[in-house]
């Protein structure tokens, strides 16, 4: 498997791409923190980007690397080489390459600055968002037989899970608040993964004491180590699920 | 070596094959032909896994293609338009497919390689290629790994003369050695010195698999072109197709 994603990532490395991603990542950081006086502040703000930020770079990275590396896909195909192991040595490379990209753009500024349960949250998040997001890409984009439709597709998939998905949130929070939704939207936000890794991290914050009651709820839920064990297990989920349904599809397909 | 049981694909509407059954043999050359469309490279694409037949079976070897790869460790396969990475070095191609191959160097047949030349081109990067170029690298990779099974999809088209001829010569040379050669050609004249069976394919189903003696006795003719177009306006339905490959060799006539 690794021999494969080996040239996968000599590949990915040659386009610099990452190295520009990477270097984005890491000068955004440290001026956060930089300029503002205190880290807590510099931490609220960078989790703005990594949840805005990260998803949209890894589908848009994974989606055209997908379509680019067709050829490669093609020769693999004709030689003793199972269509499983040539999707997942595809995967493992990207993944691999974004992981790394986060972890030494946003990982190491945290950690040299804000070394503690907040700080470790968002490196989780960060990480577990990024191999989420390229596993939906690789769904999108084996779905999709040509280019643009499989960028658009993955546009839209992060539109929805960024932006639309909160909107419709704040609609059936507004049309039933008469009744309580704790629970309700405790069960929503496992179904969005930004969600999930927002409300995990700002529970850690010192902002969240002023959510009220639910944040007490959530702080109780999350805090536990059984919330922590949810989140992990949920992101999990997120993906390794879109990967099954990516490899299913390749399989299947006609190439 | 390999037997095709029935195999059927369609392509949203279009009828790419049809219940095509044949059974091929080691140390034969066998060339399929038919015009544009009839399925030529479909069933190759069968064979090789990366079509997805919607009926029938493919043994290789005895063995039932059905998702496990090992089998394509004994066919090499030279595709149409052969398309690589375009970062990718010439030199380094050739050193990811020993690498993934796992194959020892003395295994390795480089053969063609030195014929053409190609290490003089090891340092240039795949995009930089010319088609002909190219269409070298696909048919050294094929015989790279000295298979039992080569799939050859049009392999001279777009080779220049002496470079032809050098591939011949090598796919005669693997004849010899007990093989099991499968070639698509529109040239006819290509394979009147190569090929030792036909197989036609109209619309996607096969028409004929005969041995060219048995074609040469049947219809009196000495040249492959002729005895094909004798047979098809004989007994099939007229093909307009072989009529003008003939047109374009007029020294052909005697």
């Amino acid at each position: 498997m690794m021999k494969l994603s080996r040239y996968v990532l000599y590949d990915i490395l040659r386009s610099k791409v990452i190295l520009a991603y990477t270097l984005f990542l890491f000068i955004v950081s440290i001026s956060l923190f930089r300029m503002e006086e205190n880290n807590g502040k510099a931490m609220l703000s960078l989790l703005n980007i990594v949840l805005i930020v990260v998803p949209l770079i890894s589908m848009v990275f994974s989606t055209i690397h997908y379509y680019n590396s067709y050829e490669f896909i093609e020769l693999m195909l004709a030689q003793p080489m199972s269509r499983a192991r040539i999707l997942l040595s595809e995967y493992t490379g990207v993944a691999l390459s974004l992981l790394s990209a986060f972890f030494i753009g946003v990982g190491i500024p945290v950690l040299i600055f804000s070394m503690d349960s907040t700080g470790m949250a968002m490196i989780f998040t960060g990480c577990a968002l990024t191999l989420v997001f390229t596993s939906i890409a690789f769904w999108a984009s084996v779905k999709a037989r040509d280019k643009a439709r499989g960028i658009g597709f993955a546009l839209l998939l992060w539109f929805y899970f960024a932006l639309i998905y909160d909107g419709l949130i704040l609609l059936i929070l507004f049309a039933f608040s008469d009744y309580p939704l704790e629970k309700l939207t405790l069960v929503l936000s496992a179904l969005n993964p930004v969600d999930l890794g927002r409300i995990f991290i700002m529970l850690k914050m010192d902002v969240s004491a002023l959510m009220g009651y639910t944040g007490a709820l959530y702080q109780d839920f999350f805090g536990s180590f059984m919330g922590m064990l949810f989140t992990t297990g949920i992101m999990f989920l997120w993906a390794i699920i879109p990967l099954l349904g990516a490899l299913r599809t390749f399989k299947k397909k006609d190439l | 070596m390999i037997r095709i049981e029935n195999i059927s694909k369609k392509f949203k509407r279009l009828q790419a094959l049809d219940q095509v059954s044949v059974h091929l043999n080691s140390g034969k050359v066998i060339s399929l032909i038919g015009p544009n469309g009839s399925g030529k490279t479909t069933l190759i694409k069968c064979i090789l896994g990366m079509v997805k037949p919607a009926k029938g079976k493919i043994y290789v070897n005895e063995m039932k293609i059905n998702g496990d790869p090992s089998y394509r460790q004994r066919i090499g396969y030279m595709p149409q338009i052969g398309r690589y990475p375009d970062n990718m070095k010439v030199g380094q191609l050739f050193a990811m497919m020993k690498h993934i191959r796992n194959a020892s160097e003395d295994d390795l047949d480089t053969d063609l390689i030195t014929k053409f030349n190609l290490v003089a081109i090891f340092d240039k990067p795949m995009r930089t290629l010319s088609g002909g170029t190219r269409q070298k690298v696909s048919a050294a990779l094929a015989f790279y790994f000295n298979p039992a099974i080569l799939i050859l999809d049009e392999p001279t088209a777009g080779l220049d003369p002496l470079s032809s001829e050098i591939l011949k010569e090598k796919i005669i040379a693997e004849k010899r050695k007990n093989k099991l050669i499968l070639i698509t050609s529109h040239i006819l004249s290509d394979l009147d010195d190569l090929a030792t069976d036909i197989m036609y394919l109209q619309e996607g189903k096969l028409q004929f698999c005969k041995s060219i003696d048995t074609l040469r006795r049947e219809t009196g003719e000495p040249k492959l072109g002729k005895a094909i177009a004798k047979i098809m306006k004989n007994q099939l339905q007229p093909s307009s197709w072989v009529d003008k490959v003939l047109e374009i060799k007029p020294e052909d006539d005697d």
